[in-house]
């Protein structure tokens, strides 16, 4: 068969600005450093005295053992906070124009004509640019940074934060606890559905920086919102780290949806805590896509607490050459009548790892709760490999519990029969990778299911032949 | 391009793993020319079907494969298909997650080259109307590739691509299998109206039946992997209404599938 070397492409988003960060703290993390960030921040003494709590519970805390592996990550080589400009944006002209010519390259000021009822992106560690529309504002809906909101509504921060996810939880979510700066924090009032769905976009842009963002959304009884969060970020030549913390408070009858596509550069340490919390009738939704990264170590999870309560996680990961993305999702049925469902779509290639980890758990009082798992693993070539790991809890015999998981690799009469139809090899392999994504990628906003079609595109390229 | 298409096959060899199934086929077909293989079960028809689209199990040992002057045989699966190649499947393939009418507009644009797309009012148009040609529902546009398809369903999905691609030489493996008589009505027709002088047809088949409705210009019997027969539409009506067993007589053949000794 004749076929060119594919050439090694670059990463897409692997530009990078000069740095116009204003300030920066030193390498490491010591409780000097912990004191600063709140100092800058000009934080109120309670914020301080969970940072520093939090930090004592990380320093004490020792790496988890399972998972992906962390050998490779030095806590004392990154920095913990990097303050971009002097204040947050308040509307697209007040950008610092470096800033804005990376997010031009991202697509950012196209996607929010197009649909953003309120834009939050995150340039390092800050919001620069925060943007709410008018009608938002008048139903009542709080959209600003994390930052802002401990200023702002000190009352509702102090009620939820941390609730979801104390940081004694795991190792990351103490860091977090401990040096978090920016993130998104929402609340959405009783009865108000925010029909346009609210975006940031977050990206790391210094080297050995990382990013601890953390996100808060409170949606109230009969609320709606969408959530929507996409990450790019540049290549750099020694590795970073990502650990956010997104906490979510679903109330009876509130409806949340949270979408991620992820695409760190294939140095990055992607450790996030993700949880919800959804009372009676309440429905939480993770749509969560994990492309890039080196490690990914991500299971959006869902509590449910209250009768007849919906868990839903769709998600895919891709993992490439030297990555491993250990995804899955946490579906805890505490009450009767809950109701999950997960669906996991893996893709390895190159070389990469994709590990489904997932739990089911059951309490006593989830008398006819269901829960159906759907896990499926496509693997381009034979050097990558996949793995499923389903836990499950089970308290209740009354429960009905449903797990199904397929492998499957491009086969050769599919390639076949499409290539008899005039597509090359790449078009053909690519077509089925999108075939099997689907399911996904309906889920997405318009504009989210073409940036990652291309993604995935991308991806795919010189893993053909 | 409105070269009348020559496709060329001569003394073609073929084999999966080390089993040799082709042993020297040799057949000419010339657009505006329709030509039907005949041959029981084992003989080599399918084979002979998957060899000239250049699926990956068979390996050419022998022979040449000429198509418009180029040699077929050098040629990767897409770009025999983009040289004007078709084959209608016996079991096509199904894609989940691909709609009918994306995969089909992406095989027309790989056809038709970058900056020469089809465009989507002028694909619509087309493909309503040749579904409408074959009798499919328009929901048929919009389901995932062969992903439930019944088997006529699918046979009728296979004539559809045909019509839509425009191919010069078209392959029908078998598409007979499974129809019944009204489907397989529809699906002659969707081939009869593609009939022209710049489009050749190979149409593999068991029965006669089909030929009731495309009328071949040429019939050849398939034996121990190659022709060993060849006559007008006459020696279809012969082979339906006597078998295959004067042939083997007249030709002193015991067993006529390619696992014969030869």
């Amino acid at each position: 068969m004749a076929k060119k070397a594919p050439e090694l492409q670059e990463y897409q988003y692997g530009f990078h600005d000069k740095d116009v960060s204003v300030f920066r703290t030193k390498k490491g993390l010591t409780r000097e450093i912990v004191e600063e960030i709140s100092r800058i921040k000009g934080e109120p003494e309670w914020m301080l005295e969970f940072r520093l709590k939090a930090l004592d519970i990380f320093l004490k805390m020792p790496m988890p053992k399972w998972g992906g592996n962390l050998d490779d990550l030095n806590f004392d080589d990154i920095t913990y906070y990097v303050k971009p400009s002097e204040k947050t944006g308040r509307s697209w002209d007040e950008v610092p124009e470096e800033i804005k010519a990376t997010f031009d390259k991202l697509g950012i000021p196209e996607a929010e004509q197009k649909f953003l009822a309120g834009v939050s992106a995150q340039y390092e560690s800050e919001v620069v640019y925060h943007n709410m529309q008018e009608d938002l504002e008048k139903l009542g809906v709080l959209f600003c940074d994390m930052d802002s909101a401990v200023k702002l509504y000190p009352d509702i921060v102090k009620e939820y934060f941390a609730t979801v996810i104390p940081p004694a939880d795991n190792k990351f979510a103490a860091l977090n606890s401990a040096v978090w700066s920016g993130g998104s924090f929402i609340y959405v009032p009783k009865g108000v559905k925010v029909e346009t769905p609210l975006q940031a976009y977050f990206r790391i842009n210094s080297e050995n920086m990382g990013q601890f963002e953390r996100t808060l959304i409170i949606v109230d009884e009969d609320a709606f919102v969408h959530y929507v969060e996409g990450c790019t970020a540049p290549i750099y030549s020694t590795d970073s780290l990502h650990s956010a913390v997104v906490e979510i408070i679903v109330k009876e009858r509130g409806r949340c949806r949270y979408t991620t596509i992820q695409n760190w550069s294939n140095n990055v340490y992607n450790l996030v805590t993700k949880r919800a919390v959804a009372y009676a009738d309440a429905t939480m939704e993770w749509i969560d896509g994990n492309i890039g990264s080196k490690l990914t170590m991500k299971y959006p999870a869902v509590i449910m607490k209250g009768p007849r309560a919906k868990g839903t996680v769709l998600s895919i990961a891709v993992a490439g050459k030297g990555q491993h993305q250990d995804a899955g999702a946490k579906m805890v049925h505490l009450a009767p009548d809950c109701t999950s469902t997960i669906i996991s779509k893996s893709i390895s290639r190159d070389g990469g790892k994709v590990t489904y980890r997932g739990l089911a758990q059951f309490g006593r009082k989830s008398e006819g709760s269901k829960s159906n798992i759907k896990c499926d693993t496509l693997i381009l070539d034979k050097l990558s490999t996949s793995d499923t790991i389903p836990y499950n809890e089970i308290m209740n015999d009354n429960i009905t519990l449903e797990h199904e998981a397929t492998v499957s690799k491009v086969s050769e009469d599919q390639l076949f029969y499409l290539m008899s139809r005039g597509l090359s090899e790449a078009e053909a392999t690519e077509m089925i990778v999108m075939g099997f994504i689907e399911p996904f990628t309906k889920e997405l906003p318009m504009e989210y299911a073409v940036e990652m079609n291309r993604l995935i595109k991308f991806e795919m390229e010189g893993s053909i032949g | 391009m409105t070269a009348v298409p020559h496709l060329q096959i001569k003394n073609l060899r073929a084999k999966i793993e080390d089993k040799e199934i082709l042993k020297g086929l040799t057949l000419e077909i010339k657009g505006g020319e329709v030509h039907a293989i005949m041959g029981p079960n084992g003989t080599g028809k399918s084979t002979l079907a998957s060899t000239l689209m250049g699926h990956p199990k068979y390996e050419v040992t022998e022979g040449e494969v000429i198509l418009n002057g180029e040699n077929l045989l050098e040629m990767e699966v897409d770009e025999r298909a983009r040289a004007g190649l078709f084959l209608a499947m016996q079991y096509p393939s199904e894609i989940s997650g691909v709609t009918n009418s994306d995969f089909l507009r992406s095989a027309i644009n790989a056809r038709r080259g970058e900056g020469n797309e089809i465009s989507l009012m002028k694909f619509i148009r087309e493909l309503d109307k040749k579904m409408k040609t074959l009798e499919m529902d328009e929901s048929f546009a919009h389901r995932y590739l062969n992903e439930g398809f019944s088997g006529g369903e699918k046979k009728r999905n296979e004539i559809l691509q045909m019509m839509m691609l425009e191919p010069k030489i078209c392959i029908l493996d078998e598409i007979d299998s499974g129809l019944d008589i009204d489907a397989l009505k529809v699906v002659a027709n969707g081939v009869n109206e593609m009939r022209s002088p710049e489009r050749g047809f190979l149409i593999i088949t068991h029965y006669q039946r089909l030929l009731n409705y495309i009328k071949p210009d040429f019939v050849h019997v398939m034996m121990q992997g190659r022709i060993v027969k060849s006559g007008g539409p006459e020696l279809a009506e012969r082979l339906e209404a006597e078998g295959y067993d004067w042939i083997k007589e007249e030709l002193g053949i015991v067993d006529e599938t390619v696992n014969a000794n030869v």
